[in-house]
This record gives C-alpha cells, sequence and structure tokens, in this order.
C-alpha cells in the first residue's frame, strides 16, 4: 500500500482533514480522562474495607436523657443478644460507611507543628473487636483491662490498635509496636497492627486516607452509648433489622431508632457509594455518546468524499486496481487521519488532565490509558470507515466513461 | 430575502437526509447534556434568598490558641458560644440571629404515629424576621422567650402537616425529648438554596422541621448536628465554655456603611478580647456577605463542575463534528452555489442563506436537545442527592438552551460557508 498518494489527496481537503483530525484528538482526550475517572471511582468503591460488610450492621437509638446511658446499654445489648439470628453485639461509635464519630489530627510528638493527617478513632466497648472480626498481624488484640472510661470522644489514655496501612505511613521504618499517637494531651500507644480497616466516610480529602482507622477500647457509659453493632449470620440480615426495629419501638417514647443509620454495612456502603455510581453511569454515557457522535462524523465525511472521487475511483478500477486495493485505500486513509489525531490527543489528554488536577482532587493520568483510547479510537475509525470503503470498493470501472 | 433562504435551507437539508440528521443528532447530544449539566449549576450556585441576600452578613472570629498559628489563616468557620453571646447581646447589628442546627424526637401526640427523629434548628428569634421566613399560622417566639428558657416551638409545614393534619396548630402541645412545648406557630414551606445559614449539615438540605429557643435546647442538652471545632483541651466540658466553636451567627446591615462599621466593631471586640487574655491571637476577622459565603465554601459540588466541564468537552467535540459535516455538506453543492454566483448573487448574499442553513440545523438540534435535557433533568431527580429535586428547567434556562444551539450552529457554519462562498463560480459551470 502506498501512502504517498492518500497524503496527495488530504493535502486536496486541508480543512475537512484538519477537523476530522482535530475532533479524534479531543475525543482521545476526553476518552482518556474519562475512563480513568471512571476506573478510580470504580477502585475505591471496590476498595476492601476489612470487615464482613455483609454480616454486620449498627443499630443506632437516640431520645433518651444522658443518665439513662447505662440502662440504655443495658437493655438494648440484652435485646440484640437475645435477638435470633445475631451471634454477637458490642457498643461502637462508628461502623465504615456510617457517620464518622471521632475524627481528630494526630501528632507523633505532642510539641510537633502540624499534624500527621487526619484519623478516625473507631471507639468500641468489650466484644466490638472481635464482633468486626479485624485480622491481627502484629501485636495483640484488646484485653479484659484495655476498657476505660471514654472522655468525651476517647479515653484520655488507651492502648490502640492501628492498620497496617496507617503503620506503614507514620513508621515506615516498621516497629510499630509500643509507639505512641497523641491528639492534644491524649496519649494512645499502639498495641497492634491489624491488616486493614476502612473508616466510615473514606475518600473525602487527601489528608484523611482510606485506611487511616484506629480501634480504642472504651468503656460503655454516658459518652459511648446508642450505637451498636453486630453480627448476624449469613442470609439473615434482613430478617434480623426487622425484628431489632420492632423491639426497640417496643422499648418505650424515650428510644427512639435512628432509621437512616440502622442498616448492614453492606448497604450503608452502597448508599455511601450512591454519588460515585451515578457519576460512573454519567460518565460511561458521556463516553458512549462521544464514540458515537465521533463515528457518525467519520462515516459522514467518508461517504462524502466516496462519492466526490466516484469518477476518480472509477478511473482507478479500469487502471486495474483492485476492489481490494480501493478498500484499503479508505482504510489507510482513515488510520492515518486517526492516528494523527491520536497523536494530538495524547498531548491534549494530558492537558486536560493537567487542568483537572488544578481544580479537583485528580491524581496525575497514568500513560496506562493512552493505549486503550488509542486502540478504541483506531478500532472506531476502521469500523466508520468500513461501511463507505465497501460502497467504494464497489464502484465499476465503467463509471470512469461517463462523464457526468 | 431570509424566507427565501429558508426555503432554499429546508430543499438542502431535506435532499441530503442522512447528513442533516447526523447533524442535528449531533447538536442535541451536545446541547442536551451541556444543558443538563448547566441548569444544575444553575440551580446549584443560585441566590437562596434574591434581594435580600447581599445585606446579610455572617462574622467570623479567631478565638483559638497560639499553636501552629501561620499568617493569613482562616479563622474558624463558626463562633463559640461565648463569642456568639457576647456578640448576639451587644446588638449592633441591624438584626441577628445565633443558631445551631440539631435533632430532636418527637414523640407524637396521636400513638398512631411512632416517635420519629426531626431536624430542628435552635436560634434566636430574629432568624425569622431576617431570613424572610414566611409564616402560615402563628408568629415567631417573643424577645423574652429567647432568654427565659421557654418551652416554645415553632413547626414547618410539613411536621403540622404530618402531626397535625395541616390544621392550625398554634396553642397545642408537642413532646419532644420528654418535654412539653407549646406550638407559637408554623411556617409555610421554605426552603432557601443552597441551605447557606448552616452549610455544615449540608449544602442543599431541605429546611428544619422544628424550630426551638437556643438557650432553651441548650439548657435541655438537645444533640446538636454540624460540626464543632475545638482546640487545646477544650473538647471535654460543657460546650457552654468549651474552647470550642459550633455555633453560626448571622446579622443582617442594610448599608455597605453599617458593614464597615460592624467590621469596624469585630476587630474591637477581639482587640478587647486580648487584652483580657481570653483571645491568644491578634484580631483576625471576616465578614462575608451570603454570596461570598458560599463562594468561599465552594458549596457547588465538585462533582457537578466536574461533569459540566465534561458536558462542555462534549460540545465542543460535537460541534467540531458539525464543522466538518457541515463542510462537506456545503462543498457537495458547490455546482449550485457557482450557479446562483454567475446568476449575480453576491459572496455575502451566499454567505447570509448558509448561515441560515446551519440556524436551521440549529433550532431542530435545540429541539432535540431540549428534549433531551428535559429527559436527563429526569434522570438527576432520580438521583438520591440533597439538590436533586431542585433540578428543573426554568425559563432562562429554556431560553439558553436554543440561544446556545442556534448559536453554536451558527458558529460552527462560519468557516464551512466562507469556505464554500470562495469557490470560483467560473470552475463550477465548467464541469457541469
Amino acid at each position: 500500500m502506498q501512502i504517498q498518494p492518500i497524503l496527495a489527496a488530504l493535502r486536496r481537503h486541508r480543512l475537512a482533514t484538519l477537523l476530522i483530525t482535530l475532533q479524534i484528538a479531543l475525543a482521545c482526550a476526553v476518552l482518556s480522562n474519562a475512563s480513568f475517572l471512571i476506573s478510580q471511582r470504580i477502585s475505591r468503591m471496590h476498595a476492601p474495607s476489612g470487615v464482613d460488610n455483609a454480616q454486620l450492621a449498627e443499630v443506632s437509638v437516640e431520645g433518651f436523657a444522658p443518665d439513662q446511658a447505662s440502662n440504655v446499654n443495658a437493655r438494648m445489648l440484652a435485646m440484640l443478644r437475645g435477638t435470633a439470628g445475631v451471634s454477637s453485639a458490642a457498643l461502637i461509635n462508628a461502623v465504615p460507611f456510617g457517620d464518622p464519630a471521632a475524627n481528630a489530627g494526630i501528632k507523633l510528638d505532642p510539641s510537633e507543628q502540624g499534624t500527621h493527617g487526619v484519623m478516625h478513632f473507631y471507639v468500641g466497648g468489650p466484644g466490638a473487636f472481635q464482633a468486626l472480626g479485624l485480622k491481627v498481624v502484629e501485636g495483640r488484640a484488646p484485653q479484659a483491662g484495655d476498657y476505660q472510661p471514654v472522655a468525651d470522644f476517647t479515653p484520655k489514655q488507651a492502648p490502640v490498635v492501628i492498620t497496617r496501612a496507617l503503620a506503614t505511613s507514620l513508621w515506615p521504618q516498621g516497629h510499630p509496636l509500643g509507639k505512641s499517637i497523641w491528639i492534644g494531651s491524649r496519649r494512645f500507644r499502639v498495641i497492634g497492627v491489624v491488616k486493614g480497616l476502612i473508616r466510615p466516610a473514606p475518600f473525602t480529602s487527601s489528608n484523611r486516607p482510606a485506611q487511616g482507622s484506629i480501634f480504642v477500647p472504651g468503656q460503655p457509659g454516658p459518652q459511648l452509648v446508642g450505637r451498636y453493632l453486630i453480627r448476624v449470620a449469613t442470609g439473615q440480615m434482613d430478617s434480623v433489622l426487622e425484628r431489632v426495629r420492632k423491639a426497640v419501638r417496643q422499648m418505650g417514647p424515650q428510644v427512639v431508632l435512628d432509621e437512616a443509620q440502622t442498616a448492614s454495612v453492606e448497604s450503608l456502603h452502597s448508599s455511601y457509594f450512591q454519588t460515585d455510581r451515578s457519576m460512573v453511569a454519567l460518565l460511561l454515557g458521556v463516553v458512549a455518546a462521544l464514540l458515537l457522535v465521533t463515528a457518525l462524523g467519520m462515516v459522514g465525511l467518508a461517504s462524502f468524499w466516496v462519492s466526490q472521487r466516484t469518477r476518480q475511483i472509477g478511473v482507478r478500477r479500469a487502471l486495474g486496481a483492485t476492489q481490494g486495493a480501493i478498500l484499503r485505500y479508505f482504510q489507510t486513509e482513515n488510520l492515518l487521519i486517526v492516528s494523527a489525531g491520536i497523536a494530538l490527543g495524547v498531548v491534549m489528554a494530558f492537558a486536560l488532565n493537567v487542568l483537572l488536577m488544578q481544580y479537583y482532587e485528580v491524581p496525575r493520568l497514568p500513560l496506562g490509558y493512552l493505549p486503550v483510547g488509542a486502540l478504541a479510537l483506531w478500532l472506531l475509525g476502521q469500523l466508520a470507515v468500513l461501511s463507505p470503503a465497501l460502497r467504494a470498493s464497489r464502484v465499476p470501472p465503467v463509471v470512469a466513461t461517463r462523464s457526468v | 430575502m431570509f424566507a427565501y433562504y429558508l426555503d432554499l435551507a429546508m430543499r438542502s437539508l431535506r435532499r441530503h437526509k442522512i447528513l442533516t440528521g447526523l447533524m442535528v443528532l449531533a447538536i442535541a447530544l451536545g446541547i442536551g447534556a451541556s444543558m443538563t449539566t448547566l441548569t444544575v449549576m444553575h440551580v446549584l450556585s443560585g441566590d437562596p434568598l434574591p434581594g435580600k441576600s447581599a445585606t446579610l452578613y455572617y462574622p467570623q472570629l479567631d478565638p483559638r490558641d497560639s499553636q501552629d498559628v501561620r499568617p493569613g489563616q482562616e479563622p474558624p468557620a463558626q463562633v463559640s458560644w461565648m463569642d456568639g453571646m457576647n456578640l448576639l447581646k451587644a446588638g449592633r447589628a441591624d438584626r441577628q440571629a445565633l443558631m445551631t442546627g440539631g435533632a430532636v424526637p418527637i414523640q407524637p401526640p396521636d400513638a398512631s404515629i411512632d416517635p420519629f427523629f426531626e431536624d430542628a434548628r435552635f436560634t434566636t428569634r430574629e432568624f425569622f424576621a431576617m431570613f424572610h421566613v414566611p409564616f402560615l399560622y402563628g408568629h415567631a417566639w417573643s424577645r423574652e422567650d429567647d432568654s427565659n428558657d421557654a418551652r416554645l416551638v415553632v413547626l414547618s409545614r410539613r411536621i403540622n402537616d404530618k402531626l397535625f393534619g395541616g390544621a392550625d396548630s398554634t396553642g397545642k402541645m408537642l413532646r419532644t425529648g420528654g418535654k412539653e412545648f407549646r406550638i407559637v406557630g408554623v411556617i409555610d414551606d421554605w426552603r432557601p438554596t443552597p441551605h447557606f445559614y448552616d452549610l455544615m449539615t449540608g449544602g442543599y438540605a431541605d429546611s428544619e422541621g422544628v424550630y426551638l429557643p437556643l438557650l432553651t435546647a441548650t439548657d435541655l442538652k438537645f444533640p446538636t448536628n454540624g460540626s464543632r471545632d475545638c482546640w487545646g483541651n477544650g473538647a471535654n466540658i460543657d460546650a457552654k465554655t468549651a474552647l470550642c466553636t459550633w455555633l453560626q451567627f448571622w446579622v443582617e446591615l442594610d448599608t455597605p456603611a453599617k458593614a464597615a462599621a460592624y467590621k469596624q466593631f469585630l476587630l474591637n471586640y477581639s482587640r478587647h478580647q486580648k487584652s483580657l487574655g481570653v483571645y491568644q491571637r491578634e484580631p483576625n476577622v471576616r465578614l462575608r456577605n451570603v454570596m461570598q459565603w458560599l463562594d468561599h465554601n465552594h458549596v457547588v459540588p465538585s462533582d457537578v463542575h466536574l461533569q459540566f466541564w465534561l458536558a462542555m468537552g462534549f460540545l465542543v467535540v460535537c460541534l467540531v463534528n458539525t464543522v466538518g459535516l457541515m463542510l462537506a455538506k456545503f462543498l457537495r453543492r458547490a455546482g449550485e452555489l457557482g450557479v446562483r454566483r454567475a446568476l449575480g448573487a453576491s459572496r455575502r448574499s451566499l454567505f447570509a442563506q448558509l448561515l441560515v442553513e446551519a440556524g436551521a440545523v440549529g433550532l431542530v438540534g435545540g429541539l432535540g436537545g431540549l428534549l433531551l435535557s428535559l429527559l436527563g433533568l429526569w434522570v438527576v431527580r432520580m438521583q438520591p442527592s440533597d439538590y436533586a429535586a431542585l433540578a428543573h428547567l426554568d425559563l432562562s434556562m429554556l431560553l439558553a438552551t436554543f440561544a446556545l444551539a442556534i448559536g453554536a450552529t451558527m458558529v460552527a457554519g462560519l468557516l464551512p460557508a466562507w469556505r464554500a462562498c470562495l469557490v470560483p463560480p467560473a470552475l463550477q459551470l465548467k464541469s457541469q
């Protein structure tokens, strides 16, 4: 296949060629950035929570007077533990994907200026750590003597368990056990490291790492009351929650169920990522519409060129060109145009990404997305040009002999 | 002349149905996507209280300790109980209100309705007058009730409908948090968008269902909603004496001169607090009006911005596509244009004729785009986000749709029309 004659023909249609190249370049830029955003959102939705989403649920009640705390805790725990299908119940201040309870900036030294990011403190009563089903990879789980009274939002000082990701980022050289984390004058000593535990509202800002969770054992009391974690046997979640709702209603007007926060971790996860899901759907829609419009543009232009060059095609056929040669001519022409568009589009994709990074929390576009976008456009171009090119290849040589 | 051009345009558009269809489709898709996102952005970045918002200001003070001081640092986004009460009592503005969000359990008089939680606003009385809250029945509580722990409550229309079937409930009692409150007023439907007076409880949250005097609610220790920022060892004590900011304070200042004087007052107040040793930092105050405050907080979700720019990018691709197709279409008619030139039509009139044709494509594309954006907005309304229900097309956006569609298509037509006008008539006549 000779490229020279194709280039010569394109040179005669400089403006049209330029426009279609520009369109492909724009499509390439939007396409690669959009697919990057899509995959980023999807990977967030699938980030491991560190717990068993389908088997855990939060039950939240409010409305009672503060001096009723121990009474409410005792009645609620007894009720939950007595509910068929519940294998364990414990107090906790928050669960993954629910409402956050205690975010605080941490320091490794109380005299330090600035913080090491804002972490979430999960304060759990006896049994909460076990109910969460966290996997200890270093050190130990909290023991009976570790549960201390909660002052406002955490105990004044306490042994804590942190996630492996947090341990690595705070102490890259290792040995996190025995080290201290500070919030103001509150000191937390690390006694264990777990494989993972996602914070309640992950991915909200860059100084709040998704795995920035700290588990603090705390004693149930006036400051740790009203929110319970239950572990439910497989497949019984809905019926258990229904039974719990009914039981809370019977506990009297002083205890009111917080409907929104009484749900399985799985459904909390699903509502937490609702906006991300609709954003993904929207991005997919835009990508599809973009590909469609680009394909239609290429079809339109190729059809126009084919009908404009009918006579020339006839002449080539009369001079001995095969149908395949005509087909390949238009396919190669499309390949050249799309390739030029992609070359320009790669530059524009990075420019767009830099622009996005400036205004939104979007990371740098990985190089891997470019070949994907390029391949998609090449394929699309070949598909779009196929029908006009086939029509061109069927132009009979006799056309050359007709004058109009 | 215009009618003749329009007739020519219609003939030409009908002749090349596929090409015309492709152009209309591209314009419709681009306009539909961009108008959907533009409407959402327009609704979300609107003025919550038109005509009023420029006179409402949000004072900020900096009572934090001297840890982590950075130059040019923004003061906390809310005020502490002590500062809020001081500013309220000083009463230097035309109107002022100190408030916080909360949640109260409602124990309905009618036993057939289960107890439920409702978002509440704990505020001082001028909230209602300052924000132009319309009353359906009754009125706000009196000035004295702000300071004497009065057990009074104002309900929203929604809650009144739910509990009393929409009847005038003023004078009746409502049991909440285990205490009896007398209903003094019911407000009509009122939903300022954005929820400017307290962005911490959600930028587009619905307005609250229950309004209680601030002092009453805080003395009863009803749980508050929103955020609380503390410093030093402030967290673990009574919220009223704590070193924490958790309340919103709004003032109404009718003239810019009053606003300038109020800002000076805030500076003097901060200096005085520092001389007393209460404040540790140099005076650091802000006084923004509603729109400046919304702007400063980037209240429009960044996803909405992102969607808007994405749709704009898509529109540009669609337009470039249309330029290409229109070029193909106009050049294909070089023969016809050559004949018109040879018969005496000027380049200018050919140009006008082609632009009318482009405008016609834009009009039809705009219609398609309008249908697509109505569909798009319907999809947006199906979403569970706070602002979903607000996504409606208003008249200005409707007109903008057509202006954008026709304008963009005519701009897209400029280049192909100019190129087609350059065709030398003789050459075209010869080749026929």
